[in-house]
C-alpha cells in the first residue's frame, strides 16, 4: 500500500476515508482534520485559556501534544485516583509529556483529600461502582481547576469510538435522560461551570493511537483495573465489527447524531448544560451545579466526615 | 514465556526455521512462517479495526509482509471503561 500523497510505503490505511498515508503525511492529515473540527465547531477561540484533562492514555496525551504543535498553549490537569502502580505510572507518562512540551500540570490526589482513601475505598463507602464514583470526582475536579486557576475551557480527549459507544449504549437501553446530552462542546455556566470541548470527537481511536505511536508518545497501555468487563468495551467491539464490514459506519453514526442534536436544539431553543441541575440550583458548599442541596463531591466528603478541600499539586 | 496461537510450533522446532516473534498483550508468540499483517491478525483472531501492528518500531499496513527476523508488536487501540 502506498501513501496517497508521496507514493512511499504507507504506514496506515484508513478504510473509512478510502486512503493510506506514510508517517509524515498521516500526521499532516490528522492534524489538519482536528484543526478543521476545532474551527468548524468553534471549539477554541483566540482569547481562550484552555486546560487539557490528561490521564496518561493515548487520547489525552496526543491532544495535549497536538494542541501545542498547533500553537495552542494549554496546561494539564490530572486526577490521581490512588490506584497503586496504575496511577503512579500514568503520572510518570504525563510528566514526561509535560516536560517535552514545556507546560505545567495540576495534580489532584484523591487519597490526600479523602482521608487516605483511593477511588476503590471511596466507591465502597458510597456503595457505588468505582467507575461511577470516579466519573463524579473527575467531573468535579476538572471543573474546579478551571474555576480556581482561571481556565475558561476544559478540553478532553474523547474520540469517535468513545462517543459512538456511549451513543450506542444510550440507544440500546433507551436512556433518554442521557441521550441528547452528549455534544462536541458544552456551554459554561458563568461562575459555576466551565465550557468543555472534545477536539477528537470525529477522530477514530485507531487514528489517535497511530498519531500517538508515530509521534513517539509513551502512553500508558494498560487499562484501568476497574474497567475490566465494562460495557463500553463490549460496545466498541461490536461497533468495530460493524466498521470492519462497512467502513465509515461509526463516523456516519456520530455525525448523524450531531445533526439530529442541532436540529433538536434549534427546535427547542434550549441549550441546557449537560450534567447540570435545573437552572439556578447550585451546591451550597462549593457552588458547583447540583440537582438540589450539596453536590456529589461535597456529599461524599460529608459521608466520610471530612472538611471541604480541593487542593492541587503543581508540576512543571 | 512463549504461548501458542495459530501457526505456532514449539520453540525447539521453530529454532531451525527462524520463527517470527510477535508480542501481543505483553506475551510472546512464535509463528513458523513469515506472513502478511492481515493474516497475522486473522491468526490471532483480533479485530483489524481495533488493532495496529508495529514491525521494527514502524507502523505497517495490512498488506505488509512480515519477515522472519522482524520484531513485531500487535497493539490494541481500544480503551475505556
Amino acid at each position: 500500500m502506498k501513501c496517497r500523497v508521496c507514493g512511499q510505503t504507507a504506514s496506515i490505511s484508513l478504510r473509512s476515508h478510502k486512503t493510506a498515508f506514510c508517517d509524515t503525511h498521516f500526521l499532516v492529515f490528522f492534524e489538519k482534520r482536528v484543526n478543521t473540527t476545532i474551527r468548524r465547531y468553534g471549539l477554541i477561540g483566540d482569547g481562550d485559556r484552555p486546560v487539557v484533562a490528561v490521564s496518561g492514555g493515548k487520547d489525552s496525551l496526543s491532544l495535549w501534544l497536538l494542541l501545542t504543535k498547533m500553537g495552542v498553549t494549554a496546561d494539564g490537569v490530572y486526577v490521581d485516583l490512588g490506584i497503586g502502580d496504575y496511577s503512579r505510572v500514568s503520572l510518570e507518562k504525563i510528566k514526561a509529556v509535560a516536560d517535552r512540551i514545556g507546560r505545567k500540570v495540576h495534580i489532584f490526589h484523591v487519597p490526600d483529600v479523602f482521608g487516605g482513601r483511593g477511588i476503590s475505598e471511596v466507591a465502597r463507602g458510597l456503595r457505588r461502582a468505582p467507575c461511577s464514583a470516579c466519573g463524579m470526582i473527575k467531573r468535579y475536579v476538572m471543573n474546579k481547576v478551571c474555576m480556581d486557576k482561571g481556565y475558561n475551557l476544559l478540553l478532553t480527549g474523547h474520540n469517535l469510538d468513545d462517543e459512538a459507544a456511549a451513543l450506542f449504549g444510550n440507544i440500546l437501553y433507551w436512556k433518554k435522560e442521557y441521550l441528547w446530552k452528549k455534544d462536541i462542546a458544552l456551554d459554561a455556566k458563568e461562575g459555576h461551570l466551565s465550557r468543555k470541548a472534545k477536539p477528537f470527537f470525529l477522530c477514530s481511536e485507531r487514528e489517535v493511537a497511530a498519531y500517538a505511536i508515530i509521534s513517539g508518545i509513551d502512553y500508558i497501555y494498560e487499562e484501568c483495573p476497574f474497567s475490566k468487563g465494562a460495557k463500553t468495551i463490549a460496545y466498541k467491539g461490536i461497533l468495530g465489527n460493524l466498521e470492519e464490514a462497512s467502513p465509515g459506519t461509526k463516523l456516519m453514526f456520530v455525525k448523524g447524531y450531531l445533526k439530529e442534536l442541532r436540529e433538536m436544539k434549534e427546535r427547542r431553543q434550549n441549550d441546557r448544560e449537560a450534567g447540570a441541575g435545573p437552572e439556578g440550583e447550585f451546591c451550597a458548599v462549593c457552588g458547583y451545579p447540583s440537582g438540589g442541596g450539596a453536590c456529589g463531591f461535597c456529599r461524599t466528603l460529608q459521608k466520610f466526615e471530612l472538611p471541604y478541600s480541593a487542593r492541587f499539586e503543581e508540576y512543571g | 514465556m512463549f504461548r501458542s496461537a495459530g501457526l505456532l510450533t514449539s520453540p525447539h522446532r521453530c529454532a531451525k526455521k527462524l520463527p517470527m516473534h510477535v508480542n501481543w498483550e505483553g506475551k510472546e508468540y512464535l509463528f513458523e512462517k513469515p506472513m502478511l499483517v492481515s493474516r497475522l491478525l486473522e491468526e490471532l483472531k483480533v479485530n483489524k479495526e481495533g488493532h495496529l501492528v508495529v514491525a521494527n518500531n514502524r507502523l505497517v499496513t495490512e498488506d505488509h509482509r512480515l519477515g522472519a527476523d522482524d520484531n513485531v508488536k500487535v497493539i490494541r487501540v481500544v480503551s475505556g471503561g
